[in-house]
């Protein structure tokens, strides 16, 4: 390869699209290096903490594309403080400065104010796409900015982000000129919103696949923007309600037979089941439906709707579908690679909930299952083993049982066998989430054949440190460990310091971690930042070291600790 | 209140001199935490034996927040958009004053807000150091006890409380003599007739 020119070297390098590849390829030699350098366009940095955008524009001048994660994964449960960081600003002011072309932005769980996206919309000129997930910070009058300034936007796309919505003229502040949106979706605002505008918006965007809308937009609004978007591929609706027998209830029923293009539906915020009748027709070509947020559907109801979806490959769904749905779901939804089944009431008495039963029926109608996320009143370790057996492709499996801390209700066990047969028939799992009661022996079988396992997260569980080191003496590829209310202390956490740099990062929280155990880590390991959230600040009065740590959080960095970490957070 | 292992005696308050820790604040026989323990300490105080309140534990289960905050029960989805507007009284100050506790994100943005209210400051270090501060900002739940702000989750708080009141610490010192240990429920009802 050292013979031909840069110029073939970087077209072949085009073809590896996984950033793994290209991560791989820079590590060959230094022409590689240099070559892949001046090629990368897209880089994704799983830990906004872990590297400097002065460093990131340096070694990649070519940067169009840029993927930021911020606040670990617990601070979507509250475990996280508020004001614990993740701010976007830095890297917009840096990329902003520099000479680079940056045209997509998508973060994930970060602090992004109105400024950072006034400075972004007015910094990029050929800005195309923002996409923002769990994000906080910003208000309606930052959107208005993008709205306004990037002339050739085709993406926003807002995520279960808490946006303070100061009403619905930024729809408004797309220009007339402004053509080009390919995808819209707002669905998580709470305001109003001009509906003129945005009839019009959507008339004048005639590339438009991806529409979704927010509580406030009624359904006379959707049957007209239908008429206008029938090449629609992905549709959320905002509210879905209103009376059947009315005239602009059979119009969106016409309406929407002319929508053939629909693959992917969503949304029903607000819903009268009685209108439902007006999506089967499309139903039979949808591969993703996603009903979590549709609490006025009840089980009956949404049976009714499944059986109309048999190209179904991935559903999104409340627990009051009961056993008794996913059977029918099981039945009818043959081609299902990805089920996520959310818990419509967690803190109740939950007589709709889903049991064992439901997941085993799942395992048995859809072989092709790869993704699960379930949350359920029980499990039992026959129920495991046998969906381990029906089911050997798991790459993703979390089950969380409501009382995360209880056995197998028939054999009053724990779950660790049911667990243990899951790893060692899913040669290919990748993340896995546990719950129930277990020992420090499903910590064995996890080391012992977990062999792809990349994400693991744990609460309640294990017996001693035992448990923890099974984990990082047995998972190779193990990159995030996240762990609450467990038994684990000094000694697992201190027996291979070195196993945390191989990794992103590490949460322990109510653990039996001490700051003496942190503050060792810490010295031996200067290139992991040991941060220690306490909110309460009983420790500046008395930091002894023999006083456990209530909230850790480590990862591997090459900038030290950061500077913007608030009081609250030290790092050791 | 049992002290388990989940390191919440470090929220534990007493009155005391700084340095001074007091026997150890690790239970080191408690080397595991069950979840019935956590949550049977976050209901010790209340006598409705409903399961309802049995999960009750931060961050359990693990949904993320803006979903538990946008889809369940219609009816929540409706509680949440409304104001929750509580009477808050400060000892010296002439008036009362109101406040929406569903304005605020968390106690430190409440604390902010309180400081701006009755313009003076010092709720915020309350909030995280109770023995130090001139002011303890207390408030009356569901049951009618008076209870410390900041010791539950922000989310079960704006769901129980009723009234909030910032009283000077000389007041609390008053009605119960000098050596508090913490703040059993009981005492505050004495303190605040």
């Amino acid at each position: 390869m050292n013979y031909f020119p840069d110029e073939v070297l970087e077209h072949v390098f085009d073809f590896l699209t996984s950033h793994r590849d290209r991560n791989a390829v820079s590590l060959v030699c230094s022409l590689w290096y240099r070559v892949e350098r001046f090629s990368r366009q897209r880089v994704f940095i799983g830990n906004c903490y872990a590297i400097s955008p002065e460093k990131l524009i340096t070694r990649f001048p070519g940067l169009k594309s840029l993927t930021l994660k911020g606040k670990p994964h617990f601070a979507d449960f509250n475990l996280v403080p508020y004001d614990w960081g993740g701010y976007v600003q830095p890297w917009i002011e840096a990329l902003a400065k520099s000479r680079i072309g940056l045209e997509e932005l998508r973060l994930k769980r970060m602090v992004v104010s109105d400024d950072s996206l006034e400075l972004l919309s007015r910094s990029f000129a050929n800005f195309k796409t923002l996409v923002l997930v769990s994000c906080e910070g910003f208000t309606t009058d930052g959107l208005a900015a993008i709205a306004a300034n990037c002339r050739f936007l085709r993406e926003l796309d807002l995520q279960e982000n808490e946006i303070d919505d100061h009403s619905g003229h930024w729809l408004s502040c797309f220009p007339d000129s402004c053509t080009s949106l390919t995808s819209l979706n707002f669905a998580c605002l709470k305001g109003e919103i001009n509906l003129a505008s945005l009839e019009r918006l959507v008339a004048r965007s005639p590339n438009l696949r991806s529409l979704r809308l927010n509580r406030a937009v009624p359904l006379e609004t959707l049957q007209k923007i239908l008429m206008r978007a029938p090449l629609l591929v992905d549709l959320g609706t905002g509210s879905y309600v209103h009376d059947p027998d009315s005239e602009t209830y059979n119009k969106l029923k016409t309406t929407i037979l002319k929508c053939k293009s629909i693959r992917n539906l969503s949304g029903f915020l607000e819903v009268a089941p009685r209108c439902l009748p007006a999506i089967f027709p499309i139903c039979l070509n949808l591969t993703s439906l996603n009903l979590s947020y549709a609490a006025g559907i009840h089980g009956s109801e949404l049976i009714k709707l499944i059986r109309h979806c048999a190209k179904l490959q991935r559903l999104w769904i409340l627990d009051c579908i009961g056993d008794k749905g996913l059977e029918v779901v099981a039945s009818t939804c043959n081609e299902l690679q990805e089920l996520r089944v959310f818990p419509s009431d967690p803190f109740g008495v939950g007589h709709d909930a889903v049991t064992e039963n439901g997941l085993v029926a799942i395992s048995i109608g859809c072989p092709k299952l790869h993704s699960l996320l379930y949350f359920c009143q029980q499990m039992t370790n026959a129920a495991l083993i046998t969906v381990a057996r029906n089911c050997p492709n798991f790459i993703r499996f979390r089950l969380c049982i409501l009382d995360p801390t209880r056995p197998d209700p028939v054999t009053m066990k724990p779950l660790d066998d049911g667990f243990g047969a899951i790893v060692q028939s899913c040669k290919l799992l990748r993340r896995l989430s546990l719950s129930g009661l277990l020992t420090d022996q499903v910590f064995l079988y996890i080391g012992m054949y977990a062999e792809q396992l990349e994400m693991l997260s744990v609460a309640f569980a294990g017996d001693s440190d035992k448990g923890m080191l099974y984990v990082l003496n047995g998972c190779k590829k193990l990159r995030k460990l996240e762990i609450r209310d467990c038994p684990f202390g000094n000694m697992a956490l201190l027996s291979d310091v070195g196993k945390y740099e191989t990794m992103r990062s590490l949460w322990m929280s109510s653990c039996e971690v001490t700051l003496w155990g942190c503050k060792t880590l810490a010295k031996v390991m200067p290139r992991l930042n040991v941060e220690i959230i306490n909110e309460h600040d009983q420790m500046e009065i008395c930091a002894e070291d023999g006083q456990r740590v209530e909230k850790m959080y480590l990862y591997r960095t090459l900038v030290g600790p950061r500077k913007d970490a608030p009081e609250f957070v030290w790092n050791l | 209140m049992e002290k388990g292992g989940l390191g919440l005696e470090i929220t534990e308050l007493r009155l005391g001199l700084p340095g001074s820790c007091g026997p150890s604040l690790v239970d080191k026989n408690d080397k595991k935490r069950v979840f019935s323990e956590i949550a049977e300490d976050k209901n010790s105080t209340t006598d409705e034996k409903s399961t309802q309140t049995k999960s009750q534990v931060v961050g359990w289960p693990p949904v993320c927040s803006y979903r538990k905050r946008n889809s369940f029960q219609e009816k929540d989805h409706l509680k949440k958009e409304s104001k929750m507007y509580v009477k808050v009284s400060m000892d010296g100050a002439p008036f009362l004053r109101k406040i929406d506790l569903n304005m605020h994100k968390g106690y430190s943005d409440l604390a902010l807000a309180l400081e701006e209210l009755f313009d003076c400051f010092g709720i915020s270090e309350a909030l995280k150091d109770a023995d130090n501060s001139e002011q303890v900002p207390i408030y009356e739940d569901k049951d009618g006890d008076w209870m410390l702000v900041g010791d539950v989750p922000w989310e079960m708080f704006i769901e129980s409380c009723k009234r909030l009141r910032i009283m000077k610490r000389s007041e609390a010192a008053k009605g119960f003599g000098l050596q508090l240990k913490g703040f059993p429920k009981g005492f505050i009802k004495d303190v605040t007739k």
